[in-house]
């Protein structure tokens, strides 16, 4: 898998650019990530980016959208608007979490 | 080196239109849940509710759909290798005894109700609309359905919104 230089750290990510150990992810890294997307983290980013985390450690699995809205807190309308066309995709990548693989 | 996924923002000209012609309960579910699979790739999306399928966003029926295995042939206990009797499926009550089973089950899998899906998509910005020869059957009207349907259109305005994009019937 390659591996790749974020804000200064080298990370091994998967084909398609996900990093593949979330616990070497930081804030930095987060802001390189989210910029690399053309998105730049706002206080509303970065609260769906901790939950993402959060969850991620404590279930084993990246949320989908549905969770995020639901046990998160974050509207479905906000995520589209905070994480344009693929919100589930977009903040599981700037939080360094696996792509998710739930179905809704 | 930099490596970032395509997320293909820039290239996304893709469109899917839902037909949801159906209103069992197991069959809502295949249109609700790609389109809500689509929307969340970027995807513009549309669903066009006729026949039963109208139950989906009628305010009256949506959060009251039922699940019948009469006519179902692949109905098994869960890792059974046995069909539940067709003539069982028709006794006072099975059908209220089967829609509690698969509600059970799609709760399980942490899926939303019917009202639920439905206001997701739209919140997802998903277009819903109604089919006008199916509202005129029915007797009914826009205020019977819930606001986050766009408009009752004609199948010709299907066939024109739908231009370019692929078309999935359920």
């Amino acid at each position: 898998m390659p591996v790749i230089t974020i804000a200064g750290n080298e990370v091994t990510v998967d084909d398609e650019g996900f990093m593949t150990d979330s616990t070497k992810w930081n804030e930095d890294m987060a802001k390189e990530l989210a910029a690399n997307i053309g998105i730049e983290l706002t206080d509303a980013h970065w609260q769906v980016i901790k939950f993402l985390r959060e969850d991620y450690a404590q279930q084993g699995e990246t949320p989908m959208l549905r969770r995020v809205s639901n046990v998160g807190g974050v509207p479905t309308k906000e995520l589209f608007q905070l994480f344009p066309k693929k919100p589930a995709k977009k903040m599981a990548y700037i939080a360094g979490v696996p792509k998710p693989q739930g179905c809704v | 080196m930099t490596f970032v996924p395509d997320f293909g923002d820039d290239s996304s000209d893709r469109k899917i239109c839902f037909i949801a012609s159906k209103g069992t309960l197991d069959m809502v579910y295949p249109s609700l849940v790609m389109a809500n699979a689509a929307l969340g790739e970027g995807i513009e999306t549309h669903i066009f509710f006729t026949f039963w399928g109208l139950d989906i966003v009628t305010k009256k029926h949506m959060d009251n759909l039922q699940f019948t295995w009469l006519g179902n042939t692949a109905m098994h206990p869960q890792g059974k290798k046995l069909h539940m009797p067709q003539g069982m499926a028709g006794l006072p009550g099975m059908t209220a005894v089967a829609t509690k089973m698969m509600k059970k089950q799609i709760a399980d899998l942490d899926v939303p109700e019917v009202p639920e899906f439905v206001q997701m998509i739209a919140d997802a910005g998903g277009h819903l609309w109604a089919c006008k020869m199916s509202v005129d059957m029915m007797g009914l009207t826009k205020d019977d359905m819930i606001p986050e349907v766009e408009d009752i259109i004609s199948a010709t305005d299907f066939i024109e919104l739908s231009d370019g994009g692929q078309i999935v019937f359920t």
